[in-house]
């Protein structure tokens, strides 16, 4: 099977819809002539050219509103948000509008609509450029939130986001874009919206991620092996709907989980799946759940600050050895 | 038109010899600052993203000129000159640059987020359009407070299209806000060409429908700059009357440090840089006139030089923030039941993998 980055997973499978489906447009500041901030989207203007390929001036409250309006009409808008930060301009029309209209209006219409946009922090890009806010649109019914970790699992998922008649946050991360994976090549294969991945099996604990914190846990389940620790890393690929049945029958096997995620801690994705798990299988459980988040500040410019602020693979080995010593439930 | 009275006076009419050496001098330090922050980048000392204000000097220096200490500057990220202009040292822009607790936001902004409260700099704004109300909401104050100053909401010629921009022109006039509008139009936003991204390119007309007036003046001519500014700053002071300030200068390189700059014609950025160059035309305007000559022209050059290097070596022993001051502005009225220095120093350990 062909190795190639996460990128070119998306890359291709962007290229692809839009030959498939001449409703599919992709709509973005400087995804044309300059190539995608990120080069997602590079070549796609070439060979598309500016009707389906459609460069926008600086103005994403008016942009994104403008897809729904056009997905409403049936096309099927895939519009780039720079980074993540940068949706809040947007994100009444998001939360207001897309997320409400099936529902509201008694299912007449759909908003069949993807918004891709990177997520989290790195190389100390300071406050206002390295947040974390697919908790907000994960919070939001109507709005399906997905975070793919792997190329296979972003093309899979990129594909049924398009086709899905619903607004979809497909969120990338600027950490991943070079990351590399196996991905079939002549094979339309697709990731379900909704369903969780076990990524690696294990007996001891369960580690719960999405998107770059995934990467981590897999390398993270790699080195504990060496410790005799066997960890399993249950990935969850979308945030909403939640796939909580997964994350459950992984932890009522072993009895002990981790949940890690680069957003803040108070209130972010690490606490909705330590209350589930609490709900769900509190009885299973041989010590309290260990939640690895985001240190609570506007994350500061300075290297190391920067960097101290952000779960990384140390944080994780960390939790893993504290849920490791609570003591073995009696059954 | 006033601007035609104001470039048409002779030359020592408009500016003692010393106010023309100083623009020079400004501006040249502002150049190298620029040329040493994107090798300083290159040598990974800055980090994030570093916009430069390589082209931009005049329009820099001639707004500073023509301000007073009582106004008030708020800018987008691409702002290291302004704050040097302003009339902050280099050692310490280049030190926030660095990350370093002796930087002008104490190493938490970066080159995106300087900012100087001694003198009135109100910050550098890295979400587009972001800048622009506060600005006015910092003219709405003076004004409420019956303070004289007015407000400069810098901002680039492609966050003209952002919805904020239009609200803030609307509450700036209805509200009599004295603030500037002050538009950099260097051509681009990112790779966007003003025509591409605007339907109406004439930037300073964009006030129109607000009833706002608007302006348009060669932003690589200092004195123009500082002329337009300081005509339409009285107004602003005195009647409340905002304008818009279309400043026309050219990007020297790409969007910022890493923009390789690809969309834009080589052969097209190289004869820009030779016909909008602000510095090189200011130079030899000075030697016409005979205000300077060449061994000036040289000291300057070293005087700056010797100065931007002071600004790294002091940047290079500046130390980092501490571990321990993670939390330190988190809030300005402490409360119960936030993260303490103590927390933080626990986080960073772990975060660190000494446990
Ligand atoms: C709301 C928002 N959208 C997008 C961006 C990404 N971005 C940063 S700078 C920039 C271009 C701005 O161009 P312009 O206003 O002309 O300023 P210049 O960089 O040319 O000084 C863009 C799109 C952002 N920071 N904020
Ligand atoms: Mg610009």
């Amino acid at each position: 099977m062909p190795v190639i980055t996460y990128r070119q997973a998306l890359n291709d499978t962007l290229g692809e819809e839009l030959a498939r489906d001449p409703n599919v447009l992709l709509m973005g500041e400087e995804i044309g002539v300059f190539q995608g901030s990120y080069r997602v989207t590079e070549g796609l203007l070439a060979e598309f050219g500016p009707k389906r390929v459609v460069d926008t001036p600086i103005a994403e409250e008016g942009f994104v509103g403008v897809a729904i309006g056009a997905a409403m009409l049936g096309l099927r808008p895939v519009v780039e948000i720079m980074t993540i930060n940068f949706i809040l301009v947007a994100i009444d029309q998001i939360v207001n509008h897309a997320s409400k209209i099936h529902y509201m209006f008694g299912g007449q219409v759909s908003v069949p609509l993807v918004i891709r946009t990177p997520s989290g922090g790195t190389g100390q890009l300071a406050a206002t450029h390295s947040q974390s806010f697919e908790n907000w649109f994960a919070y939001c019914p109507g709005l399906k939130v997905v975070a793919p970790a792997t190329p296979y699992d972003a093309k899979g998922l990129l594909r049924t986001a398009i086709r899905d008649d619903d607004p979809v946050i497909f969120i990338e991360s600027l950490a991943l874009y070079d990351t590399k994976g196996e991905v079939p090549e002549d094979d339309d294969f697709v990731v379900p919206i909704g369903v969780a991945e076990v990524k690696r099996q294990g007996t001891d604990v369960t580690v719960v991620s999405y998107s770059r914190m995934t990467a981590i846990a897999l390398q993270v389940a790699q080195r504990m092996e060496q410790e005799g620790i066997s960890v399993e890393v249950v990935d969850l690929r979308s945030l909403r709907p939640l796939d909580r049945p997964t994350i459950i029958e992984s932890v009522k096997k072993t009895n002990r989980a981790v949940v890690i995620a680069e957003d803040w801690y108070s209130y972010g994705v690490t606490a909705e799946i330590a209350a589930t798990i609490q709900e769900e299988a509190f009885d299973y459980l041989d010590a309290p759940v260990y939640r690895v988040a985001g240190l609570e500040v506007p994350l500061p410019y300075a290297k190391d600050l920067s960097a101290a602020s952000k779960p990384n693979a140390n944080s994780l080995i960390y939790a893993i050895r504290q849920v490791m010593r609570g003591t073995k439930r009696m059954r | 038109m006033a601007e035609v009275a104001e470039s048409a006076q002779p030359l020592l009419e408009r500016a003692t010899a010393d106010e023309l050496k100083h623009y020079y001098y400004q501006m040249l330090l502002l150049r190298r600052f620029e040329e040493r922050a994107s090798e300083m980048y290159v040598k990974a000392k800055i980090g994030g993203y570093c916009h430069l204000n390589l082209g931009e000097e005049a329009t820099i220096v001639g707004l500073m000129a023509a301000l007073t200490p009582d106004d008030y500057i708020f800018t987008n990220y691409r702002e290291h000159g302004y704050i040097i202009a302003r009339g902050v040292p280099p050692g310490p822009v280049m030190a926030e640059l660095f990350g370093k607790e002796t930087g002008v936001s104490g190493g938490r902004g970066g080159s995106m987020h300087l900012f100087d409260r001694k003198t009135n700099f109100m910050g550098g704004y890295a979400i587009v359009g972001g800048q622009v109300p506060l600005a006015v909401g910092a003219a709405y104050a003076l004004r409420y407070q019956g303070k004289p100053g007015v407000v400069i909401a810098q901002m680039g010629d492609g966050t003209t299209n952002i919805g904020a921009f239009y609200e803030s022109l609307n509450l700036a006039k209805i509200w009599k806000c004295p603030v500037l509008f002050f538009i950099v139009n260097n051509g681009y936003g990112m790779g966007t060409s003003v025509e591409s991204g605007s339907s109406e390119p004439d930037l300073w007309k964009k006030g129109a429908s607000f009833r706002v007036y608007g302006e348009r003046v060669d932003g690589t001519d200092v004195l123009a700059v500082r002329d337009v500014v300081r005509r339409l700053r009285a107004r602003a002071e005195a009647e409340g009357e905002p304008a818009i300030i279309d400043a026309v200068s050219f990007r020297f390189r790409g969007h910022s440090v890493i923009d390789a700059d690809r969309y834009r014609d080589p052969e097209m950025v190289r004869r820009g840089r030779e016909l909008y160059d602000p510095i090189r035309k200011f130079a030899a305007l000075l030697l016409d006139h005979g205000v300077v000559d060449d061994t000036w022209l040289k000291s300057v050059a070293d005087r700056v030089e010797r100065e931007v290097q002071e600004a790294i070596d002091f940047a290079n022993n500046s130390p980092d923030p501490k571990f321990e001051d993670l939390y330190k502005y988190m809030y300005a009225t402490p409360v119960p039941n936030t993260p303490t220095a103590e927390d933080a120093i626990r986080a960073v350990k772990i975060n660190r993998g000494e446990f």
